[in-house]
């Protein structure tokens, strides 16, 4: 079969698969929504998603759209003959110059985002450890010293409580392999290391509950490496972390027996 | 070619030697172990080399058909894969671990095992030599102990399935201290990619040497195709960026048997109990490696392929290329910049947040030079006179969906936005864009188009353009759902995503991808027909089937043994003289074909170098 006489058909189908098929996928807006941000930075980082999304958009569409059209006006016509060019380097010049300021820009747009997330940690924020482990999450709080590492310590397994409308200072341990602590709704996500110690931070803007997951392969359980976050007032945090005092207490002295009873309240 | 005989490969059998061999060049081996198995023809090597890719290929895709199984219907059970593989899949219900196998072996079989088998050691081996003018590879016997190098990668790879606790599971990636700490399969993951690793290197310094030093007379640096400097540019980067992987993988496979701690840091608890040899490693030492070498790895993989496609849109346009030297300088621009990159796999790994600035800056550069490129392509088509043959859809295509996974790459560069998307399903559908969208296609496009090269006849040009339809759409379907995922914050390598209330939404959308997946893959099997029915039954090619002007079209399909017959050919003008106002009704004017005036003198010798 000679090529060039069965031009048409393949031309339509190009066009129909070049359209249909990300359009198609695309129509449906569920699955085109990032989950709602419930972070003080969330929309920031959101913003930036959509700035982005409308600048690789338009690109995406203008290209395309050139690809096609030049396609279909230039497809083989007998008689026809190529326009002999080696190129322009005039056009050259601009489309390096072009794509190079716009990704500068976006890169400079960015930085301050970065930094305020990852760099600028505040000193003042509710101070929480998280070590993980195959396949839990260790969080240990401080107590009403709001020193990591005392005595008065409260420690769960999975459960991550923090107060509304507070930064909330997360260190990050892990005891084995990496894993990666991921809020999805908070736009957080940092991975914890064996061997770092990782600090970073977050402030929750509403009262809810929500999921931790893991976003770092670590074995044959990160599937289900899973952890809870509830978001509550500062009133509700400081009584949750109270019952879990009284509850670590109550666990570590087992029932007590009359005779330790005594001993214990003349010492 | 009227008296054609068959070869046990199928196809045309390359003209019989009748001549008088030049000075130099060893007459064709006859026995067939020679001239099959252990060949020293760069020809030879270069189909080995693309059965060795499609054999693979056909494993790594069926490895991701399991994985997109599960993620559509989790915890199903699959009857039949009870029986194939009880330990990972027991009453044909997938395991964990098992699941995490098939991705990291899904990913390493098709990145080593496939792409870069079929674009540098199929296309590479068979089109370099013969598109500069040279009898051969500079080192054949190096070239034929490269594949048989190889070989044993496979191997070893595909033996790690069967060892107990199944193939490695730490991903491609194999992150330390897991892949420290993992079964068995791991030790023979790195065993097969450190082989495959001094094939690769082999190959690399063969490449280089026979561009820099077999071009024929004539053939400057730019008068090459497009195609040879992708290949030039990418066995550079695999010479300077292979060694790294190679000596981490040392390293690792020492911290694994020998009781080294290069990745293990002090203090490493392993379920419980402290890890017998743990003190003094740098966990993110690995990442550093490994990304070193990983991210020139991405452009390893899609240079070639877009090499080709630079290949095959002036030959279908019958148009020169759109800003030469531009593509030329574009290709070193991305081999340089992909140097310094690294980091940008690493934003949220603990490394130094001031240092992810900086990394987010030359990534977000880096999509200039593939910017340059996209333009100068649609330059080309501009003004054409295109046909659309199989292997120009497939060029198209390559185009078109290397512009996706480009432009999603801009969102995971800027590094706010990384956190979130970051180990999502959004990279997935990123990396399947370059890696099938780009590399795949591109890969297709070159075996449409040089099969008539290799065998002697056409591919079904109607059932090619049916395999491409097909897995144009499903491949969309497949993937660009990936995006919506990970925005909707769904991990990748994660075995059952339905324990997640925020992901549990998602089922009908995994369903939807598994089920074009499937329709994708069936539509493979057409490609599977179409390549080997074609050996025999095919259309025959001729020397020059689609009226190219590089020189391996201006020798016979397929060419014979030393190439060319006679003196190897002389250059005397760029590759892309397609439609010269000179050559009036002619669109196509050869690399070789003396100029008018010198033809006339019988002592013409190629004009000085200017492109």
């Amino acid at each position: 079969m000679s090529p060039a006489t069965r031009h048409r058909r393949p031309a339509a189908l190009l066009l129909a698969a070049l359209l249909l098929s990300p359009a198609a996928a695309s129509a449906i807006p569920f699955w085109m929504k990032l989950p709602d941000g419930v972070s003080t930075y969330s929309d920031r980082v959101d913003g930036l998603f959509r700035l982005i999304l409308w600048i690789t958009g338009i690109i995406f569409i203008v290209v395309e759209a050139l690809l096609l059209f030049f396609l279909f006006r230039y497809r083989h016509r007998e008689g026809r003959k190529a326009h002999y060019t080696h190129g322009s380097n005039r056009l050259e010049v601009i489309w390096t110059i072009v794509p190079a300021v716009i990704c500068v820009v976006l890169a400079l747009l960015s930085r301050a985002t970065w930094a305020d997330i990852k760099q600028h940690i505040p000193k003042d924020g509710v101070q929480i450890e998280v070590t993980a482990e195959q396949f839990a999450w260790n969080i240990r709080y401080a107590g009403p010293d709001n020193q990591i590492g005392t005595a008065d310590d409260v420690l769960t397994l999975n459960q991550l409580h923090f107060p509304v409308g507070q930064p909330i200072v997360v260190t990050l341990h892990s005891k084995d392999v990496i894993h990666s602590f991921f809020l999805p709704e908070f736009r957080v996500k940092q991975d914890a290391v064996p061997g770092l110690s990782t600090r970073i931070w977050f402030e929750g803007t509403r009262t809810g509950h929500w999921e931790i997951s893991c976003a770092e392969l670590c074995g044959l359980g990160h599937y289900r490496m899973k952890g809870f976050v509830t978001v509550e007032t500062p009133e509700e945090f400081h009584k949750w972390l109270a019952d879990q005092a009284a509850a670590a207490a109550a666990e570590a002295a087992p029932a007590p027996t009359p005779a330790a009873a005594t001993q214990e309240a003349k010492s | 070619m009227s008296s054609t005989t068959r070869t046990a490969l199928g196809g045309v059998a390359a003209p019989a030697v009748a001549h008088e061999l030049p000075p130099g060049v060893h007459p064709a081996p006859t026995s067939f172990w020679r001239k099959y198995i252990f060949s020293l023809d760069h020809k030879v090597i270069g189909k080995q080399y693309m059965f060795y890719a499609l054999f693979m290929l056909v494993i790594g895709g069926l490895l991701a058909t399991l994985v997109r199984y599960q993620l559509a219907w989790p915890g199903r059970p699959l009857a039949f894969m009870g029986k194939l593989a009880p330990e990972g899949m027991p009453g044909g219900q997938m395991l964990p671990e098992f699941y995490n196998s098939l991705f990291t072996m899904h990913a390493t079989i098709m990145i080593f095992f496939a792409i870069m088998p079929i674009l540098i050691g199929a296309f590479g081996n068979f089109v370099v030599p013969i598109q500069i003018g040279a009898r051969d590879m500079a080192f054949p016997t190096l070239n034929m102990l490269s594949f048989w190098t190889a070989v044993p990668g496979a191997i070893l790879i595909i033996w790690s399935f069967f060892v107990a606790g199944g193939a490695a599971q730490g991903g491609w990636t194999s992150y330390a201290p897991l892949s420290a700490v993992t079964p068995r399969g791991q030790t023979l993951w790195l065993l097969s990619l450190l082989v495959l690793g001094i094939s690769s290197l082999l190959t690399a310094v063969n490449f280089i040497t026979t561009i820099i030093n077999m071009r024929a007379p004539g053939m400057t640096f730019f008068r090459l195709p497009l195609t040879v400097w992708a290949l030039f540019i990418t066995a550079i980067l695999l010479l300077l960026a292979l060694p790294v992987l190679s000596g981490a993988m040392i390293m690792l496979l020492f911290d694994r048997v020998l009781g080294t701690t290069f990745f293990l840091p002090k203090g490493l608890v392993v379920s419980g109990q402290p890890w017998p040899n743990a003190g003094g490693g740098q966990v993110l030492l690995w990442q550093h490696l490994f990304w070193f070498f990983g991210h020139p790895e991405v452009y390893i993989m899609i240079l070639p392929a877009m090499g080709i496609t630079s290949e095959i849109l002036p030959v279908f346009s019958r148009k020169p290329i759109f800003g030469y030297r531009a593509m030329a300088y574009s290709i070193m621009g991305i081999a340089g910049l992909g140097f310094i990159v690294w980091g940008h796999h690493m934003f949220q790994s603990g490394m130094n947040p001031y240092l992810g600035t900086t990394f987010m800056i030359s990534t977000m550069v880096i999509a200039v030079p593939s910017a340059i490129k996209t333009f100068n392509w649609l330059g080309t088509l501009w003004g054409g006179n295109i046909r659309f043959t199989t292997p120009m859809l497939h060029a198209l295509s390559f185009v078109s969906m290397f512009v996706i996974g480009g432009l999603s790459g801009i969102f995971m560069a800027a590094t706010p936005v990384d956190i979130f998307i970051h180990d999502t399903y959004f990279i997935v559908g990123h990396i399947h864009y370059v890696l099938f969208g780009g590399s795949l296609f591109g890969a297709f496009a070159g075996l449409y188009f040089w099969y008539p090269k290799m065998f002697g006849r056409l591919m079904s040009e109607r059932w090619g353009k049916i395999h491409w339809a097909v897995t144009f759409i499903t491949f969309n379907l497949v993937f660009f759902p990936m995006h919506f995922l990970g925005m909707r914050g769904m991990q990748r390598r994660i075995y059952d995503y339905t324990q997640y209330q925020h992901l549990k939404g998602l089922q009908p959308m995994n369903q939807f991808m598994t089920i074009s997946l499937f329709v994708l893959g069936i539509a493979q099997i057409i490609l599977v027909f179409n390549f080997f029915l074609s050996m025999r039954r095919g259309k025959l090619a001729g020397a020059n089937p689609w009226r190219a002007n590089t020189l391996e079209w201006q020798t016979s399909s397929p060419p014979p043994h030393e190439n060319f017959v006679g003196s190897v050919p002389s250059v005397y003008r760029g590759p892309y003289e397609y439609s010269a106002p000179e050559r009036g009704s002619d669109d196509h004017w050869p690399q070789s074909e003396p100029p008018p005036a010198m033809a006339a003198d019988p002592h013409g010798r190629p004009r000085p170098a200017h492109a």
